[in-house]
């Protein structure tokens, strides 16, 4: 039963990636590139992981999505459409069944697969919490000074150009 | 007998559920749950907006609908008939699919979310672990809708509209995210279940433990509302909608059917968020005095809606709509630094316990809040002049 | 105070919206078509046409004289005379429209018509209620549909039927008093004329007697 369903889960976000990589239309490559978010939000609660599954969509569905769909329109929106195939097509396509045949080679031949998956811990939000302000504190602070400076460095940027008009 | 009203639905839904062979049931059950969510809550959104109309014009000195049944009460069925009927235009040179993807769009998130709101006691369809957080990252779905909705119709006022539509939700977004995190903060879960459980029970004094008669949770309570005003683009915040009546809204190439379906979204997203408000700040389906509680649960989680909804009725109609950067500048500039304070109020509550300092505790509270709500309002006020107009008339 | 405002605006929306289930001022609504609004007396609509007494054609003040047609600005009044006349309100033989038709879709009761009559044959009704649902002819209104009795005028517009009601009362009794006394001083000169005659007559007989 769970097969199935991850196969379904897997199946559309696929689908979403290669339509997201095809589309002639800036946006709609943007909208499908969504679903595919939305789909790896499936898998991780398919695997159980609530809090990851949700912060998934909240993060990426509901904010960077809709930056990719700002960046777009705010820059390139007018373009006209460009062919879906660029010219080194071939060598590409070599490169990229080479790298496959080697990935998929390793894992399968790896100790990975044989390996029990080992029991499913219960994680809770409040482990997840408790973690972070216990033993992950450094890197959650790390991250947020990342971030205020990003937010900094965005205000400065957009508060040069009106400067300079 | 209370408690026979109380879980009536509940035992409703065991009846028909039993009725199944056994590897059945829980898709009945929940089936049986979602089928009942979605007939009451549509219902509540045609008897809401006969009553929206009717409010308005009561306070607008007129009266509202009328004709239709007996004092207007048939008119969403008669709005119905006329959105269905109305002919589907879809502009030539519009992104078909995507244009017929948008209302869809706003009206599935908007129903989602009720699976995580508890109705009554035991009435709750999914019990997540982190169900506050499932509400959020659903909700956040709408904002795309619009955007979809906007850019589809490949229509430049429509981009804009769209464009201002999102800015303001997302703005409104962390303050009322913020809002929640004190509640979360201080139930230490994020499961609706368990911040309803901890709104049981009542003071000394006879208030229930709700976390609005707190300093916090009322500052909270507030910013929550008028948050969940802006996110669902009501009046004050209507600029996205009202804005169809100057120029052109994200829905202004939407007729028939697809028009009602997104004011079936929005509404929905209003009695969804007015749920949340209910569960983390109200009580949820608690009763408000001791001697209340044989009235049945969802009849109390019913009652304190549509207290709510009348709330927003009220304000709709006695608030002109913001303008654009008034509306930013109330988020970013007001809103965020009080739910910042807020979340210090009330860590500060949780750690004076009641038993050492109880009066200590409010005073502390309401000190923390309302300086800064005092400042930070002085400080929006600072060079509009905001006296009465006088004129003067040539002579 | 940030919200002071918005606080005192909630409370008069509150009191507007409680205040209008128990006052008639804050609820004004006048709920057509079951309650109309009671109207001026100088309101105005559509033009009809007077006639006095029983008889609608008999009694028809008009004329035919034709001054409403010319006068009326978008022209939607069309006269055709009679051939034979009729005795008028004094008596005297008057002409009378044979048709009289108003295009009331084009009619924009300007009042001019009545303005410019000097019969008082041409009054404005009150009556708007005319909606038809036949386009092209169902506002064409004949001299049958026009004519309305005296009396429907002093209702609908008191003052005035008894301004114009006075005015030819008034020129009917001078016409009469004018007609009394011709009729008077025709018979005093019939009489006159008579004995005059007789007169002439007597003295050839008797000459002689009288002195």
């Amino acid at each position: 039963m769970m097969n199935i369903v991850f196969a379904i889960i897997a199946a559309v976000t696929i689908a979403a990636a290669v339509a997201a990589m095809s589309l002639r239309n800036l946006v709609h490559c943007a909208l499908a590139l969504t679903v595919a978010f939305a789909g790896l939000a499936a898998a991780y609660l398919q695997l159980g992981a609530e809090f990851v599954g949700f912060t998934q969509l909240l993060v990426y569905v509901g904010a960077v999505a809709i930056l990719v769909v700002f960046a777009i329109l705010l820059t390139r929106g007018s373009e006209p459409q460009q062919s879906l195939v660029s010219s080194g097509w071939l060598a590409g396509g070599l490169v990229t069944i080479a790298v496959l045949g080697v990935l998929v080679y390793a894992i399968a031949k790896s100790s990975v697969v044989h390996r029990a998956a080992p029991a499913q811990p219960d994680v809770t939000v409040l482990q997840i919490g408790e973690a972070l302000m216990n033993k992950f504190v450094l890197p959650l602070e790390v991250v947020g000074l990342l971030l205020t400076a990003a937010l900094i460095g965005a205000v400065i940027i957009a508060m040069k150009e009106e400067g300079r008009k | 007998m209370p408690d026979d009203l109380d879980q009536i639905f509940v035992t409703l839904n065991h009846l028909i559920r039993d009725l199944f062979p056994e590897p059945w049931q829980k898709v009945v059950s929940a089936v049986i749950s979602i089928a009942g969510i979605i007939g009451v809550f549509a219902s509540l959104f045609a008897v809401t907006t006969v009553f929206e109309r009717k409010g308005l014009g009561r306070i607008q000195n007129r009266y509202g609908p009328n004709r239709v049944g007996p004092c207007g009460f048939l008119q969403p069925a008669a709005d119905g008939i006329k959105a269905l009927i109305k002919e589907d235009l879809v502009p030539r040179a519009a992104d078909k699919v995507i244009h017929f993807l948008a209302p869809l769009m706003v009206v599935i998130p908007a129903f989602l979310v009720y699976a995580v709101l508890p109705i009554g006691r035991n009435m709750v369809l999914t019990d997540f672990d982190a169900g506050v957080l499932f509400f959020f990252a659903i909700g956040a779905a709408t904002e795309l809708s619009v955007f979809m909705a906007g850019w589809s119709s490949r229509n430049k006022y429509s981009l804009l509209g769209a464009m201002r539509a999102i800015a303001q939700m997302i703005s409104y977004e962390i303050p009322l995210i913020l809002s929640t995190v004190t509640v979360i903060m201080i139930v230490g879960s994020l499961s609706t279940t368990k911040i309803v459980d901890a709104q049981a029970g009542f003071h000394s004094i006879g208030l229930p433990n709700w976390f609005v008669f707190t300093p916090w949770g009322f500052a909270g309570f507030v910013l929550f509302m008028i948050a969940a005003t802006a996110e669902t683009n009501r009046s004050p915040f209507d600029l996205p909608e009202g804005e169809s009546e100057i120029i052109a809204g994200y829905y202004i190439e939407y007729s028939g059917f697809k028009f009602a379906l997104f004011f079936l979204g929005e509404y929905m997203g209003l009695f969804a968020i007015s749920g949340l408000g209910i569960t983390l700040f109200l009580g949820g389906w608690h009763a408000p005095l001791a001697i209340l509680e044989f009235v049945p649960s969802w009849m109390w989680f019913f009652a304190k809606l549509l207290v709510l909804i009348f709330g927003f009725i009220w304000i709709r109609g006695t608030l002109p709509r913001l303008r654009m950067d008034q509306l930013m500048n109330f988020a970013w500039k007001f809103m965020l630094p009080m739910a910042l304070i807020n979340i210090i109020s009330a860590a500060v509550w949780h750690f004076m316990l009641p038993e050492r300092a109880p009066w200590e505790r409010w005073l502390v509270g309401i000190a923390l809040l309302v300086g800064p709500y005092l400042l930070l309002g002085r400080g929006l006020m600072e060079g509009k002049k905001l006296e009465k107009r006088t004129y003067r008339f040539a002579e | 105070m940030l919200g002071e405002g918005i606080l005192k605006g909630m409370a008069v929306t509150a009191k507007n919206f409680l205040g209008s289930y128990v006052s008639d001022e804050r609820l004004t609504t006048i709920q057509y078509p079951e309650e109309r609004q009671p109207l001026q007396e100088a309101v105005r609509q559509f033009p009809f046409l007077v006639f006095d007494g029983n008889d609608s054609m008999a009694g028809l003040r008009c004329v035919a004289c034709q001054i409403c047609e010319k006068e009326c600005p978008p022209k939607c009044i069309y006269i055709e005379k009679s051939k034979d006349k009729k005795p008028d309100y004094i008596g005297k033989p008057q002409l009378y429209p044979a048709t009289f038709d108003i295009d009331l879709s084009v009619c924009m009761s300007c009042q001019i018509c009545v303005e410019v009559c000097p019969f008082d044959a041409i009054k404005m009704d009150t009556e708007f209620e005319l909606s038809t649902s036949d386009r092209f002819g169902g506002l064409l209104v004949n001299k049958t549909q026009l004519a309305k009795s005296n009396q429907h005028y002093r209702k609908i517009h008191p003052t005035e039927a008894d301004e114009v009601d006075g005015r030819l009362a008034a020129e009917k009794a001078k016409a009469e008093a004018k007609a009394k006394a011709d009729a008077e001083a025709k018979a005093k000169a019939v009489a006159e004329a008579k004995a005059k005659a007789a007169a002439a007559a007597a003295p050839a007989v008797t000459p002689t007697a009288t002195k």
